[in-house]
């Protein structure tokens, strides 16, 4: 059972870290559920507006798997990327000025919830069509090795891109190429209100690896060192030019679809079994029943994230509005460069 | 007549066409237990049956494909893609293989197939979500092309369109689902091909469709406070395009503008233009105007969104500019 096997890894992977890197991973976790409870509370204040999908649930699948990249390493997103762009290192700042719209924001507001992008840091965008960022990894990927680098892309995406025609062809082309690629399905049981097994004809999804001719697992998505250690395993295999890896995260988002969604297709049983597992709680007694940290320097953690995100609100808020005059201005770029 | 909303006559139409005839079904995204992303299948699930009302799996290519070859098989489906953002995904099965089945086959094959899908900006949802697509469908020949604005002709042109035998693509905006109006019970059908004039003026023509219609009719009253007196023509249809009903009422009043919301460039607006220049060149005493969304992917700021698309205050005054 492929789960078991990645149990045992994430085992080892908490007796090798050390404790600054168990506390990052703390870290980030929390700073992305805060993140989204007050994106979520700003969205109800009508501060931030258009779609807005919270990633609360799922920290552990994007902190696991960036925690084992590389900075220069690639990753690629959905409309769900506020925690993938939180983890790969964005600052909480320019996020929630975008947001709000602000000219501060990570694509100075022209963007929105569902389109934030840091160039610096390799975060190559959150992209609003289902499936549509796995052939831009494919293509990242070949850019890389076409450079002979040394750098991995890592994409996720949700079990609802499974069905599309680009899932398929970029895996096959990735492998057939041999693309330094990690594909990361998080699989929260639900495209929408659909249930995976109504959208998808093999519902383990990992299984799709075997036909493209590529490794193929299944972690536990909610245990952030399970799946840091498959992303390790798949991209020490990429940077080997040995292709690309199929991930499944099984994980779970706490609120609906998007904010305007209730929910009402699952049951309150399940959420609560879900909330049961809890990957930030998951973690925190993890670190506690080892003695890897005590109550006291995790609450700590807390504190500070609480200040980082209210100065992150205080930030978007005062931040200016982008000029009029920037609706025409990033359509094209001029021959000489200017934009 | 009752006043129901866009939504509610969608549904209504959808409703009487599946109890109607047997081969009609529909299928699409969420349209089941969901009712569909913006509810206009709500309800049909329960009353029809998985069989006529079928989720699918997010893959639109297969999804209009699959509505192809249903309908070469002999059936009638209505498609309904979540929105006309995704429905590029689906573009070969659209251009490539609905619109050529017809003729490329020499007239024997058919293709009796709707595409229903939401479309249009507003809502700040950034680029990827807040398209109108209109001209690329009007643009490629053997598909047709509806675009109601007001519930009643949601209704009467959807029926139609299920009625007819070629493959239609059917855009519905997201802004006007929550929009009221008349709307006949029963049986009532909007041809395809008959502009409507929702408002008789002599001193300019306002043609337009789809939600911008609702601003033609505010700028329109606007200008009446003025003393300009304009002329309102909903098109409802892109393909057939009514050029009869906007030729005749340029030839009264001399003077023509185009409210869309598609982009300026390449939209709906310079081929109706166009034939307005063709047909009626020597009654015009002003150039034909554009008013429409910049040529621009739409921002996810709200000033920012507001300012790219076209409003009732952009129409007053390219109209005092021209009369
Ligand atoms: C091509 C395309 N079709 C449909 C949609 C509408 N849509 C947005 S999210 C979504 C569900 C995706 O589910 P999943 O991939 O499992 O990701 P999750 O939201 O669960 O993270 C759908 C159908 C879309 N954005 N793009
Ligand atoms: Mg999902």
């Amino acid at each position: 059972m492929a789960l078991e096997r990645e149990k045992h890894i994430a085992e080892r992977a908490l007796l090798t870290m050390t404790e600054t890197q168990l506390l990052d991973l703390y870290r980030r976790m929390v700073l992305i559920r805060r993140f989204e409870d007050k994106v979520a509370e700003m969205y109800s204040r009508g501060k931030i507006t258009g779609f807005c999908h919270l990633y609360a649930g799922e920290e552990a699948v994007a902190v696991g798997a960036i925690s084992a990249l590389y900075d220069k390493d690639y990753v690629v997103s959905t409309y769900r990327e506020h925690g993938h762009c939180l983890a790969k290192g964005s600052s909480p700042r320019a996020v929630m000025a975008e947001l709000f719209g602000k000219a501060t924001g990570l694509s100075r507001g022209h963007g929105g919830s569902m389109h934030l992008f840091d160039g610096e840091l390799r975060f190559m965008g959150g992209y609003a069509i289902v499936g549509g960022g796995l052939p831009l990894a494919a293509g990242l990927g070949l850019a890389v090795r076409y450079k002979e680098e040394p750098q991995v892309v890592c994409c996720f995406f949700g079990d609802g891109a499974l069905p599309q025609g680009a899932f398929h062809e970029a895996l096959n082309m990735a492998s057939l190429w041999k693309l330094p690629v990690i594909f990361i399905c998080e699989n929260n049981f639900y495209g929408m209100g659909t249930l995976v097994q109504n959208a998808i004809c093999q519902e383990e999804l990992y299984k799709f690896a075997e036909p493209y001719k590529m490794p193929g697992v299944r972690v536990d998505g909610m245990d952030v060192l399970a799946v840091h250690a498959a992303t390790l395993e798949a991209a020490a295999r990429a940077r080997e030019g040995e292709g690309p890896s199929l991930i499944e995260a099984m994980t779970y988002r706490f609120r609906g679809h998007s904010m305007s969604d209730p929910a009402e297709y699952r049951s309150k049983r399940e959420e609560r079994i879900w909330q049961e597992r809890d990957p930030i709680k998951h973690l925190r007694r993890k670190l506690i029943q080892d003695g890897r940290a005590n109550d006291a320097r995790l609450a700590a953690i807390d504190n500070e994230v609480a200040a980082v995100i209210d100065d992150a609100v205080k930030f978007a808020e005062e931040s200016p509005e982008p000029a009029l005059d920037t609706l025409g201005k990033y359509v094209y770029i001029d021959a000489d460069g200017a934009e | 007549m009752a006043q129901i909303t866009y939504r509610e006559a969608l549904n209504q139409a959808l409703r009487e066409e599946l109890d109607r005839d047997e081969r009609v079904f529909i299928m699409g995204e969420e349209v089941g237990y969901f009712g569909g992303a913006f509810k206009v299948t709500d309800g049909l699930l329960a009353v029809y049956g998985e069989k006529r009302v079928r989720d699918t799996p997010i893959a639109e290519l297969t999804i209009a494909g699959a509505g192809v070859g249903a309908a070469m098989g002999g059936l009638k489906p209505i498609v309904e893609l979540m929105t006309i953002n995704f429905g590029l995904l689906a573009m070969d099965q659209i251009v490539n293989h609905a619109a050529k089945i017809h003729y490329m086959f020499g007239g024997r094959a058919k293709v009796p197939l709707v595409i229903r899908a939401p479309q249009g900006a507003g809502h700040q949802l950034g680029a990827q979500h807040s398209q109108s697509l209109e001209a690329y469908f009007l643009h490629c020949p053997g598909l047709l092309v509806a675009i109601p604005a007001t519930p009643a002709d949601a209704k009467g042109l959807l029926k139609s369109c299920i009625r007819q035998d070629n493959p239609v693509i059917f855009l519905e905006h997201e802004s006007l689902y929550g929009v009221k109006g008349d709307v006949p019970e029963g049986e009532y059908l909007t041809p395809l091909g008959q502009a409507s004039v929702l408002r008789e003026g002599k001193d300019i023509t306002i043609v337009s469709y789809s939600k911008c219609v609702y601003d033609a009719v505010a700028a329109a009253e606007a200008l009446e406070n003025e003393g300009v007196d304009a002329e309102v023509i909903d098109l409802r249809t892109l393909n057939p395009l009514d050029t009869a009903t906007v030729v005749e009422s340029v030839r009264k009043t001399g003077k023509a503008m185009v409210v869309y919301e598609g982009w300026r460039t390449g939209g709906a607006g310079a081929e109706i233009a166009a034939q307005i220049y063709e047909a009626a060149f020597d009654h015009l005493d002003a150039p034909v105007e554009r008013v429409a969304t910049l040529d621009t992917p739409i921002p996810y700021n709200a000033r920012l969104e507001k300012a790219a698309l076209p409003g009732a205050a952009d129409i007053v005054k390219v109209a005092e500019r021209m009369v």
